[in-house]
């Protein structure tokens, strides 16, 4: 057994830092990158582009990704764990296969985690006793299932536990949770019992810690973020994790940011709800019973961390098309840049009625006044302020009332107050505005497996 | 009596979950936290946001690292891409928790 495992984060988002994977595996030594790549928002897209092409569905960068980091993995024995799988992770590593034959590769396994796709179980789920009903509203599903764009169980650990018994160098999963990615490898280096719920949650505590990336690193930092030096060149976090559970956060040297008390502190409570009940498929850990020591040199240890048994459910999250929303943006310069957005406003505003259209929301903001803190905005000098933007935007289940939207934002620019700018890239168009149905369902009705590909 | 600034007291991290949002609130030291543990109450968020949270605001202490949570219910306008809101995910209103000046 290992004496010390390190995980590094290479991705906290879909679209985050293209280089930072590649600057974790080649700019010091590491046992594991992994990389979480799902937002709810994600699924939904994805499972659109599913829908046009039934062999997508994953986040279409990673096969590209890893035909560039697969030789310095391989060569560096570095493991890879991912969720960029979405909702096709048999074909996105089907697609990473090709790419490592393409490389002249000659031995590698790809292992797929797959299970979590209900989509097409749904009427047969709720048959079978699932309710499925939305877990923060208590309505029933019934009133979206015709609507529903995809639905997916959110899978912990275990599978990727099993897929790296079973020797993969890569693992492929579609919905599993952010913190199952780091949990999982030291499950599997430090074979800890899964009923340790203790260690459960220091895994998924690191894995809390690493799930958004240099969230934890610096980025996004609201203490003295004048302090982080060099966030050009930032480092993303590794968690070096021992077999007793204690984990040090730390990055790579000679990178930007900070790690500190303050930044992993920041990262802690990011997202979070009652920090006693941090659910998982994995466990319930404590945030309350972490520790946190500062050790200086970009080292912060976090350890004491306290869990409870894992739920009988899994959390399902759904995603169901709701209408329809357009956003358009006009530039007003001094003088009285404020009182002629406001002016704009009222004009669009009244067009909009004129013409009988139906919205469910009308939102007016003022970008440089009020559009971030609203009503805690400081009044301004509507007078002398410099520019305002004016931002408006949409909701109905009227498509061509949000598409009459669209047309009616350019014709202010002639028709309304002046010294305005700022409309390129055409009309806003109608985009499809998509709802989450979040719900549980007993573990009973799904069974993650695992598949493996093989180049021998 | 005295007023303090929060914003010279502590630090924080906010996020979305669907509709409500999440503030998280760490003190720069244990004498920070006592006063954001005694003084930062729900009542006192929830009147500081009116108008921007509609439901309810919960609070959870996290002494370990000398922070509060606050959960704002009903308010990022439908929260995802429901939202019609240019903040739908709720990320500058640490920053807007921060205004707040307390009476100690």
């Amino acid at each position: 057994m290992k004496d010390k495992i390190r995980i590094a984060s290479g991705q906290g988002f879909w679209g985050d830092l293209p280089e930072a994977p590649v600057q974790q595996v080649t700019n010091g030594d590491v046992d594991y990158l992994v990389m979480d790549y799902l937002a709810e928002v994600t699924m939904s897209i994805l499972q659109k582009q599913k829908n046009k092409n039934p062999n997508l569905g994953y986040a279409r960068d990673l096969p590209e990704l890893m035909k560039k980091i697969l030789p310095i993995c391989l060569k560096k024995n570095i493991k890879v764990i991912t969720n960029g799988g979405g909702v096709n992770p048999a074909d996105c590593a089907d697609e990473i296969l090709k790419h490592a034959v393409d490389l002249g590769i000659e031995k590698l396994k790809i292992a797929v985690v797959l299970g979590d796709d209900i989509h097409d179980r749904l009427d047969e789920l709720v048959e079978a006793g699932a309710e499925l009903n939305n877990m923060e509203t208590g309505e029933s599903i019934k009133s979206v299932k015709h609507k529903i764009l995809s639905a997916n169980v959110y899978f912990g650990a275990m599978p990727i536990v099993e897929a790296l018994r079973n020797g993969a160098d890569i693992v492929i999963t579609g919905r599993t949770t952010d913190t199952g990615l780091t949990l999982a490898p030291m499950i599997y280096e430090f074979d800890w019992d899964e009923k340790d719920y203790d260690l459960m949650a220091a895994g998924t505590v690191a894995g809390h810690i690493l799930e958004c990336g240099a969230q934890s690193t610096g980025g996004n930092f609201l203490g003295d973020w004048q302090s982080i030096e060099n966030m050009a060149e930032i480092g993303f976090p590794i968690a070096e994790a021992f077999p007793n559970g204690e984990v040090i956060i730390t990055k790579h040297e000679n990178t930007g940011g900070k790690v500190s008390y303050e930044t992993v502190a920041e990262q802690l409570i990011y997202e979070i709800g009652d920090p006693t009940d941090y659910i998982t498929p994995d466990c319930v850990a404590d945030f309350t019973s972490i520790k946190l020591e500062d050790l200086g040199n970009d080292k912060v240890k976090v350890y004491s961390v306290k869990g409870k048994p894992e739920t009988e459910f899994y959390k399902v999250s759904c995603s169901y098309e709701d209408g329809y929303s357009a956003v358009g943006s006009l530039t007003y310069s001094w003088p009285q840049a404020l009182s002629k957005a406001k002016a704009a406003d009222m004009i669009l505003r009244k067009r909009l009625e004129n013409l009988g259209l139906q919205f469910d929301e009308i939102r007016t903001e003022f970008i440089g006044y009020n559009a971030t803190h609203e009503s805690l905005a400081k009044v301004i000098d509507e007078d002398d302020i410099n520019e305002i933007v004016l931002r408006v935007a949409v909701r109905s289940h009227d498509r061509d009332a949000v598409k009459r939207f669209g047309q009616e934002i350019a014709p202010l620019i002639l028709t309304g107050p002046p010294s305005v700018t700022g409309f390129a890239g055409g009309r806003p168009k109608p985009s499809d505005v998509v709802a989450y149905w979040p719900a549980l369902i007993p573990k009973k009705y799904v069974t993650p497996k695992v598949k493996c590909l093989e180049l021998a | 009596m005295m007023r303090i600034k929060l914003i010279d007291i502590a630090h924080g991290r906010s996020g979305d979950k669907g509709d409500a949002a999440n503030i998280g609130i760490i003190a720069y030291d244990d004498k920070g936290y006592e006063i954001i543990k005694k003084h930062l109450t729900a009542e006192k968020v929830k009147k500081h946001f009116a108008g921007i949270c509609k439901g309810n605001v919960d609070r959870y202490e996290l002494p370990n690292i000398r922070a509060l949570n606050f959960m704002l219910h009903n308010t990022l306008g439908g929260g995802g891409t429901v939202s019609l809101k240019h903040d739908a995910q709720g990320k500058t209103l640490a920053a807007a928790l921060l205004r707040m000046e307390l009476e100690v």
